[in-house]
């Protein structure tokens, strides 16, 4: 039985919807991303569920509570903000017992859990601080231990690492999954960052004006992207138009590849379609790496050098497609201009849904 | 190519004299009131007059009531506009300004007029009611910078996150007014309240037509029966100003968990060496 569930949940401003018919069942002590871009209503669900913005129509329920129009003070949801947003006046231990005290707990409870928490983040030597005198990535853990404080039914997590540099950033990153997993607490991630997205979360919901376009695991939504926002969204594709033929093969970069045995039943009723397919950067070599590989000739344009991956930019027939290798020292480094066969298991093919 | 400095440096010096000249004429003068020597008895007149003593502390008492009255007014309205209603911002700012526009004595009639002996609420009739019109009169003319600073001092903060933060620890409204939002516009109010002193200790227009024994009518009228005490009346009431001013500074540049006069001659010092 799902532990949050949003059923049928639309938000309109004026005669804009920001979120349309959007549903979401969540598992205890699950952690779920909402990954997609700017203004896709990513942070408005996000919202709804803390209770700071009202549903046009739709409902929340958790754990079988429902919960669409109590006030947020009464929800007992702890959320992380992307701006922090710690009491400026208040110190460290201050705003981690905030909600204790709220609560009416005692004072030897209230420092008790304080300490916890403050263990918890790996900040029990800064109690005594202000704000202001931590750092971006102090001060998100703190944010992060007073909301977990007074024991929430679910943690709320508004872009928390967007503010934060990226070494922190990732440190951080592992930090809230481990805690979270740590408590078994049921935890939302609002990200526009993918990479962010994929490690940390069970499940990621892809945004896409107002809808979850795929509810799924990250492999999943990463490998069988299920509309063409998720595939081109997440991660980097290659995508082709391709003619079908007779529904064991498809052409396309001018030859003709065999489909996959997955991809058969699929194209097997629409003879002569044109179809997109699609390649991961990933997917593509410079070398071949087994007998099935098929191939497309190209010619390179440019090799980037991003550190641990070399990203090549090949132009097959006016098409610029990207493959990625890792920086081994085998590594092989076509000069630009020169002509290259690109190498894939046609097992790698996507073909991208209409 | 540098620049000559002579130009700069007449300008300085030509509006530091004119208006330091007249101030320490006035205060030559008020040291004069004893022939032939310099001396404080001007001020120790002004000390030693019981007159002076209750007409400040009536003027002190309504300026500080002022002050808490224009506070819980002041505050709940700025930051629910900034919260709720950021479309009215620009017409709430427009009436806070409007005592600037309006007059003081035809504020002043018009409350005699509302609230004289024939109205619903005859408020003239009885001493403390005429008082607290007075103190009602003082914010409403100290609103334009009681509004401005608060108003200021809630755009520092992000108001919005900082409440929602509290709501979703559990913090009902009032509370979160009470326990996050006042303390981080603190030195905003404080700002607000030094101004409003400023304005409400010696204000004449009001006070006298409401006929109260306040500051103001009391430096008028010494300033029609005697020479030297008004010069050394209008000396304090400089320090005074000045007093207020730097106080206010300090606390406007203090951060919680650093004492306030440190903080404040660090960051004089700071200006003085980049």
């Amino acid at each position: 039985m799902s532990f949050l569930s949003l059923a049928n949940l639309t938000k309109r401003f004026g005669s804009n919807t920001v979120v349309d018919d959007f549903n979401l069942d969540i598992r205890q002590g699950e952690f779920l991303s909402f990954l997609g871009p700017s203004g896709c209503g990513k942070t408005t669900v996000l919202r709804m569920v803390a209770g700071f913005d009202t549903p046009t129509s739709g409902s929340i329920r958790i754990d079988g509570q429902d919960i669409t129009h109590l006030p947020p003070n009464k929800r007992r949801i702890g959320m992380v903000f992307q701006a922090y947003a710690l009491f400026p006046n208040m110190t460290v231990a201050e705003n981690v017992s905030y909600g204790l005290r709220i609560a009416g707990h005692d004072k030897a409870t209230i420092r008790a859990r304080v300490a916890e928490m403050l263990e918890l983040i790996k900040l029990d030597h800064l109690g005594g601080r202000y704000p202001y005198q931590l750092s971006g990535g102090q001060q998100q853990r703190v944010a992060l231990a007073r909301a977990l404080a007074p024991r929430p039914r679910l943690l709320l997590l508004d872009e928390p690492l967007s503010a934060l540099d990226a070494k922190v950033r990732v440190a951080l990153r592992d930090d809230i999954r481990t805690i979270q997993r740590e408590l078994g607490i049921t935890a939302i991630f609002v990200t526009h960052d993918q990479e962010e997205a994929l490690s940390i979360s069970d499940r990621v919901a892809v945004m896409h004006q107002g809808r979850a376009d795929q509810i799924g695991t990250p492999v999943e939504v990463y490998n069988r992207p299920a509309t063409h926002f998720v595939a081109r969204f997440v991660g980097h594709l290659n995508t082709f138009e391709a003619r079908v033929d007779a529904g064991d093969a498809v052409t396309f970069a001018g030859r003709r590849f065999a489909a996959p045995d997955r991809m058969r039943d699929d194209l097997a009723t629409a003879k002569d379609a044109v179809v997109t397919v699609a390649l991961r950067p990933e997917a593509l070599s410079l070398r071949r790496r087994n007998d099935r590989d098929a191939a497309i000739s190209g010619r390179v344009l440019q090799v980037d050098f991003m550190g641990s991956v070399l990203r090549a930019r090949i132009d097959i027939g006016g098409r610029t497609v990207a493959i990625d290798m890792f920086n081994q020292n085998d590594a092989v480094l076509p000069p630009p201009g020169t002509e290259a066969d690109l190498f894939f298991s046609p097992d790698d093919l996507l073909v991208l849904p209409e | 190519m540098k620049r000559p400095l002579i130009l700069p440096l007449l300008i300085v010096i030509l509006a530091a004299a004119f208006l330091l000249v007249p101030l320490i004429a006035t205060f030559h003068f008020s040291l004069k009131m004893e022939r032939g020597t310099l001396s404080l008895a001007a001020y120790r007149s002004v000390f030693e007059s019981d007159a002076f003593l209750s007409a400040l502390d009536f003027s002190a008492v309504a300026s500080f009531a002022a002050i808490a009255l224009g506070a819980v007014l002041v505050v709940p309205t700025a930051y629910w506009v900034r919260l709720r209603l950021p479309r009215l911002r620009t017409l709430v700012e427009f009436l806070s300004l409007l005592p600037l526009i309006i007059p003081a004595v035809v504020l002043v009639f018009g409350y005699v007029r509302l609230y004289g002996s024939s109205s619903i609420l005859p408020l003239t009739l009885t001493t403390q009611g005429t008082n607290l019109l007075l103190v009602i009169g003082y914010v409403v003319l100290s609103l334009p910078y009681m509004y401005r600073a608060v108003d200021n001092g809630l755009a520092v903060i992000d108001i919005t996150t900082l409440t929602e933060a509290a709501e979703s620890l559990g913090s009902s409204r009032i509370r979160t007014i009470a326990f996050v939002i006042f303390p981080n516009v603190r030195s905003a109010i404080v700002s607000g309240a030094f101004l409003t002193f400023s304005i409400s200790l010696g204000e004449f227009v009001m006070t006298s037509l409401l006929n109260r024994p306040g500051f103001g009518p009391y430096m008028v009228q010494v300033g029609q029966d005697q020479a030297y005490q008004p010069a050394a009346l209008a000396i304090m009431a400089f320090a005074f100003t000045w007093g207020f001013m730097i106080a206010m500074e300090a606390v406007a540049s203090h951060r919680p968990g650093t004492p306030i006069l440190p903080a404040f001659l660090k960051s004089r010092r700071r200006t003085q060496n980049p």
